[in-house]
């Protein structure tokens, strides 16, 4: 591109002719904007008014767009010009459809219009269009940890789809929790009676599948590189080391049950016949190897009673054990009990519950338990007693509040549900030694960061539990069953599907230099002028997808490929050295000096929103297209978080006379909607430190203010809006304009 | 009736569960109900009357076999149907009750001085000994049922009403003495014995 060319297209379709003059803006773009050509047209997005501008990119060799129309999350397809450079003015949601229709509004209309035009062409001459990323890896081969369900599951469906696995489990035989089971909760109608678990099939499929390479006895001994690139060392048990480079990364490596003997007041550890779940299956399967009934492990006699504890140091709030429901275990102890009622209906099975909880059709499957005879008991265990071989369940009754209630049992069966196998908590065990450390970690990642996956909530390892499941937030690795969140066979089926189709992607993604998720194809990655930057780290540091390492001279090594495109390092970079070929520090900081700020006289205040594009922006667009009027002050530019809010857009804004800026994000903190995790929460915390800049430029530190905003704030954000207009009018406008 | 309560107890021991289920009219759904409450919340009567129907199940499972059979709470049953209608495991929650009232009588556990109990048994009496109902025996042996003052005092106050169905034709006093019975009586009464051979067999009573 050696030669710049810009050309601006302002159509006067969905009503823009009508309310705003056109020909105004095509004479603001072609003076102010120096675009060398400017065409109106009637109708843009029409195959004849794509094809207007097909031929000015052909035969004019226009290299930079500017379209004024509609929102840039609008005719996306027809306004695709990939081999050049396009920014967006928005005037159809942004101004036409947010604004009042009548005459009177016509002036503030129509600068709002002249504006985003104005802005427009600032930005895209600052533009490059980004030709991805050069240095990419492409690998297709999918690494899987863990050879249980998930994993398998996982193995089997790449396979499927065409790609090389190889599978890694550290046990020396495949099939994980679900082989050690004697029969699984039915999947499929009636919902019936417990059915068998499959898991024999799924490991002679597996070794019999040509695409996948199966490692037994073997752990991951260090993992780096990226997405298409990453090198993974495998050790064996015998010491030998083999290393392989992988596109993505699948972990499986499932959970381990609480252990019962950290709950002695429900008999755990205190008599073989206070069993978990597992424990139950184990003896269910040597029953059933017999051709025996379920036998008292304490002296082989019969069963009469058996008592199902649930909930059994799980959703427990006093902060001793598991805070969470497993659930699965409602519906596993309901299997568990026909394992009995199904051999021999005398058999007494008592399932003490406070909540039932069998999602789905696990309704059925209780209604079955219930018709084959298990009694559901609403109570609270408030202990077990034991006493040889008979324990005796005492029970607060919920139902009849009977707080003596107890129950002698045989056998008791306590539901301790499922604790993630994810290796290290890189949050809390920094200063664990290199020894122990390797001892648990589950990747050994070779990041700055830590050796394994950031953990969410309670130890599962995932990004976003509303938009991207799968996800962790290491780009290119994804969790798939009960390490990702609690779960039963059949979701881990269908959740290793899912994790295998992200890592296909990520795999496919990589090898042609693009984003993952959820900027997903985009080809800008960030590009750091190197000679400029301090080694302050604070890229590193505030990069929430790991994805930028330290040289030995303390420089930032950015890893492209696991980079999600959000532009936090850029945001956080204080001597601006980080930007995107289309979105960089200059390329915003252009549109908000080419805005038009009117003198203190005019009453017209200027506000600057810098809204998030991923719910704010929508947000904002969708007000618009219902009507939901807003201030016509404001000047909305999107960013792709807040996180890559640079604070000299803040300072640069407020010299230059705007009045107050608007920064919406997503929500943040425990329950964070942030797409990229830690943007929005980061953005808040810089903005916080502006309040010296504001008041050494003697400002109020309200001129600067932040908003958790979500996509369904569709008549909030107006709202806000209005309501911070009404604020700043109050405080009155700028002192600081006239000396931009 | 004494013998019949020893005999279930001795051959169900713990599991009145199990007993209900077998002996109970519609028993074998108790089982089902997953003490959700909406029957309960439902009855008009609820807050009137000791064990709600969702208590009573819970009772049954917790095998508190006297408490239930004692309770009076199954004879405040109207039979309005809206626990049925609103149940959503579909239990005929009205039939258990009238089951279990049944049962708990046939037991001799019921209480004795339960007014619906009372009125059932002199119903049923009355309409099984000639195959029809007499509406004045009927109606006399209730106002009686609480002594003869009593009795007195409410035929007094309910005279004018005695008065006008005697001049439509619509009481005749001559039922008092003799009453007309239907066209089998014989028949009638070989049809219940027979029913009730069967019932014992169905629900395992010796008796």
């Amino acid at each position: 591109m050696s030669e710049m060319k810009a050309a601006a297209y302002i159509c006067r379709g969905c009503g823009i002719g009508e309310r705003v003059d056109t020909a105004q803006m095509a004479k603001i773009a072609q003076k102010e904007g120096k675009m060398q050509l400017v065409r109106e047209h009637d109708f843009l997005c029409s195959a004849e008014g794509v094809k207007v501008i097909r031929d000015d990119i052909e035969k004019e060799g226009v290299t930079h767009l500017v379209i004024a129309a509609c929102s840039r999350r609008a005719k996306t397809e027809a306004f695709h010009f990939p081999t050049v450079a396009v920014a967006r003015a928005n005037i159809r949601e942004g101004v036409i459809w947010s604004q009042p229709e009548d005459e009177e509004q016509r002036e503030v209309r129509q600068e709002m219009a002249d504006d985003y035009v104005r802005m427009a062409c600032a930005e895209v001459k600052k533009m490059k269009q980004p030709a991805g990323n050069p240095n990419v890896g492409h690998s297709k081969r999918l690494l899987v940890v863990g050879g249980g369900v998930s994993g398998m599951t996982a193995a089997r469906e790449a396979s499927k789809a065409g790609y090389q696995v190889t599978l890694v489990e550290k046990t020396g035989a495949l099939g994980g929790w679900a082989a050690r089971l004697w029969r699984r909760v039915p999947d499929r109608e009636p919902y019936r009676d417990p059915i068998d678990t499959g898991v024999q099939q799924l490991i002679e499929s597996i070794q019999q599948d040509p695409n996948i390479e199966v490692r037994l006895n073997s752990v991951v001994a260090s993992t780096s590189g990226a997405p298409g690139r990453f090198t993974v060392k495998i050790a064996t048990e015998s010491g030998d080391c083999v290393s392989d480079e992988f596109g993505a990364i699948v972990q499986a490596t499932g959970f381990t049950t609480y252990d019962i003997a950290k709950l002695p007041e429900l008999g755990g550890g205190k008599s073989p016949n206070v069993v978990d779940q597992a424990g139950l299956e184990k003896l269910a399967l040597e029953a059933a190897e017999n051709g025996q009934p379920i036998r008292r492990p304490s002296d082989g006699a019969e069963v009469k009673t058996v008592v199902f504890i649930q909930c059994a140091g799980q959703r427990d709030d006093t902060g001793k054990h598991l805070p969470y429901c497993s659930g699965h275990c409602c519906a596993t102890s309901i299997k568990q009990a026909m394992y009995f009622k199904d051999a021999n209906p005398d058999v007494d099975t008592v399932v003490i519950y406070t909540d039932l909880r069998v999602p789905g059709n696990g309704e059925d499957f209780y209604r079955s338990g219930q018709a084959k005879g298990v009694t559901f008991t609403k109570g609270k265990v408030s202990g077990v007693e034991v006493d040889g071989g008979r324990c005796k369940v005492n029970f607060h009754d919920l139902i009849l509040d009977d707080k003596n209630a107890h129950v002698e049992a045989d056998l008791v069966v306590l539901a301790t549900g499922q604790v993630p196998v994810s290796g290290v908590d890189i949050e809390k065990h920094q200063d664990m030694p290199e020894e122990q450390r390797k001892a648990i970690s589950v990747l050994n990642l070779q990041y700055r960061q830590g050796p394994d996956l950031p953990q969410l909530k309670y130890g599962f390892t995932d990004s976003h539990f509303i938009c991207f499941p799968y996800e962790t937030r290491r780009t290119g690795i994804y969790a798939a069953g009960p390490v990702r969140r609690p779960m039963d066979i059949a979701q881990a089926l269908e959740d290793a599907t899912g994790a295998a189709l992200k890592a296909i992607q990520a795999m496919e993604n990589a090898g042609l230099g693009r984003a993952a998720h959820p900027r997903s194809g985009d080809l800008s990655y960030p590009i750091v002028r190197l000679d400029g930057c301090t080694q302050c780290k604070r890229c590193t540091v505030e990069c929430p997808f790991g994805a930028i390492d330290e040289d030995e001279k303390r420089y930032p090594v950015f890893n492209e490929s696991r980079c999600r495109r959000c532009g936090t390092c850029m945001g956080a970079c204080p001597v601006r050295v980080i930007s995107f070929e289309n979105y960089s520090v200059d390329t915003v900081g252009a549109q908000i000096k080419a805005v038009d700020i009117p003198d203190e006289f005019s009453e017209k205040p200027r506000i600057l929103v810098l809204a998030c594009e991923n719910d704010a922006y929508p947000a904002l667009d969708m007000a618009g297209m219902g009507r939901h009027h807003y201030s016509p002050f404001v000047r909305v530019i999107p960013v792709r978080c807040l996180g890559s809010v640079n604070t000299i857009w803040v300072t640069d804004a407020l010299n230059a006379g705007y009045d107050g800026v608007m920064l919406m994000g997503c929500k943040h903190g425990e329950d964070y909607q942030c797409h990229f995790v830690k943007g929005s929460e980061l953005a808040t915390y810089r903005m916080s430190k502006i309040d010296d800049t504001l008041k050494q430029l003697a400002l109020e530190t309200e001129r600067v203010a932040s908003y958790e905003v979500a996509i369904t704030d569709i008549a909030r954000v107006p709202q806000l809006i209005n309501d911070y207009v009404a604020k700043i009018n109050e405080i009155g406008l700028s002192p600081m304009k006239g000396f931009g | 009736m004494g013998d019949l309560n020893v005999e279930a107890v001795e051959r169900y021991r713990n599991n009145f569960l199990k007993e209900v289920e077998e002996r109970v009219e519609e028993g074998h759904w108790v089982k089902m109900c997953m003490q959700c409450g909406v029957c309960s919340g439902s009855c008009p009567f609820g807050p009137h009357w000791a064990h709600p129907p969702q208590e009573l199940f819970m009772m049954i499972r917790a095998g508190r076999r006297e408490e239930v059979l004692t309770s009076d709470s199954m004879w405040m049953c109207t039979s309005c149907y809206n626990c049925v209608v609103r149940c959503p495991r579909q239990l005929p929650i009205t039939q258990i009750m009238h089951g279990l009232a049944t049962y708990a009588h046939r037991l001799g556990l019921a209480p004795k001085n339960q007014p619906t109990r009372k009125f059932s048994v002199l119903f049923w009496n009355n309409c099984t000994r000639t195959g029809r109902v007499n509406e004045l025996k009927l109606t006399l042996g209730l106002y009686f049922s609480d002594g003869f003052i009593a009795g007195i005092k409410k035929a007094w106050a309910l005279r004018h009403i005695g008065l006008g169905l005697l001049l439509a034709k619509r009481l005749n006093p001559f039922e008092l003495i003799k009453g007309h019975g239907c066209k089998d009586k014989k028949g009638i009464h070989a049809m219940l014995k027979k029913a009730y051979e069967i019932e014992n067999r169905r629900k395992g009573f010796s008796s």
